[in-house]
């Protein structure tokens, strides 16, 4: 086993049991840290997997934007007494008979499958396949990245002016 | 190159995961952190699918497209959970009821 597949089963394997592992923490503190380990694998097997553009994204975004703000989030809904903000569960029995239900399903569509054969790696450099994401979104998804800054824009004032504290005029 | 099976079995996994956490925790920033993880299953496998076509980046765009809404999404979502706390004095979606008093 090479070291590249051994890196690739590592990752996939912390992914999972974050992932497993969030559905049982019932602090909501840990649950976020839970949640940053599973998308910082989730970027070690994208590099892994030619997406290096998309991998130092994730690793940008979720390390260093998400992260932050889910943490604010949960400082600042506890309530001040010193005690860890613990969650209860509920719809137990429906919850796991649905995902579970659904984890079969999917199992059982994938593995049933043929995929189409991959086509041999070209050894393209980092730099070029960067330099085509870069042209890509200069014309091909031209559009796609115009909305999208839009809708950044559309979601910092939203959220600004839904979270800020200033009372507004009742209607 | 990895077998595609394996990536897509844990694309699988991370939904159903994110699927569990969405319906059984009694707190809307776990219910958050569920469609985060929900969110990065279909990054996985748009990842995954463009890989058999190395000369494309079509999925790879996808994949940047849906981080950009994530983002957007996590942030409305927190702001929507911060204000409805200070309201309700609660974060537990059960317990909101009304929208207006």
């Amino acid at each position: 086993m090479s070291l590249v597949t051994f890196m690739f089963y590592f990752f996939e394997c912390v992914t999972a049991v974050a992932a497993i592992s969030l559905v049982f923490i019932r602090n909501v503190f840990y649950g976020a840290l839970l949640l940053i380990v599973c998308l910082l694998s989730l970027a070690g097997i994208y590099i892994l997997t030619f997406a290096e553009f998309v991998a130092i994204t994730q690793i940008l975004i979720y390390a260093g934007g998400v992260l932050v703000v889910i943490i604010f989030g949960v400082m600042l809904t506890a309530k001040i007494s010193g005690k860890p903000l613990v969650v209860q569960h509920g719809n137990v029995l429906g919850g796991v008979l649905v995902s579970g239900a659904f984890f079969m399903l999917l199992t059982w569509l994938i593995t049933t499958q043929t995929f189409r054969e991959q086509e041999p790696a070209i050894a393209t450099s980092d730099s070029a396949m960067i330099n085509a994401i870069g042209i890509g979104l200069m014309t091909d998804f031209i559009l796609p990245f115009e909305v999208a800054g839009i809708l950044l824009l559309v979601a910092l004032i939203g959220a600004a002016i839904i979270a800020s504290t200033i009372k507004s005029k009742k209607v | 190159m990895f077998p595609l099976h394996h990536l897509l079995l844990l694309g699988a996994l991370l939904f159903s995961a994110g699927l569990l956490v969405v319906i059984t925790k009694r707190n809307a920033i776990m219910v958050l952190l569920g469609i985060e993880l929900m969110l990065n299953a279909a990054n996985l496998n748009l990842v995954a699918f463009n890989q058999l076509y190395s000369q494309q980046l079509n999925g790879q765009m996808f994949a940047l497209f849906v981080i950009i809404v994530a983002v957007c999404e996590a942030a409305v979502g927190l702001a929507i959970v911060l204000r409805v706390y200070q309201y309700y004095q609660t974060s537990t979606p059960d317990e909101v009821t009304e929208l207006k008093d």
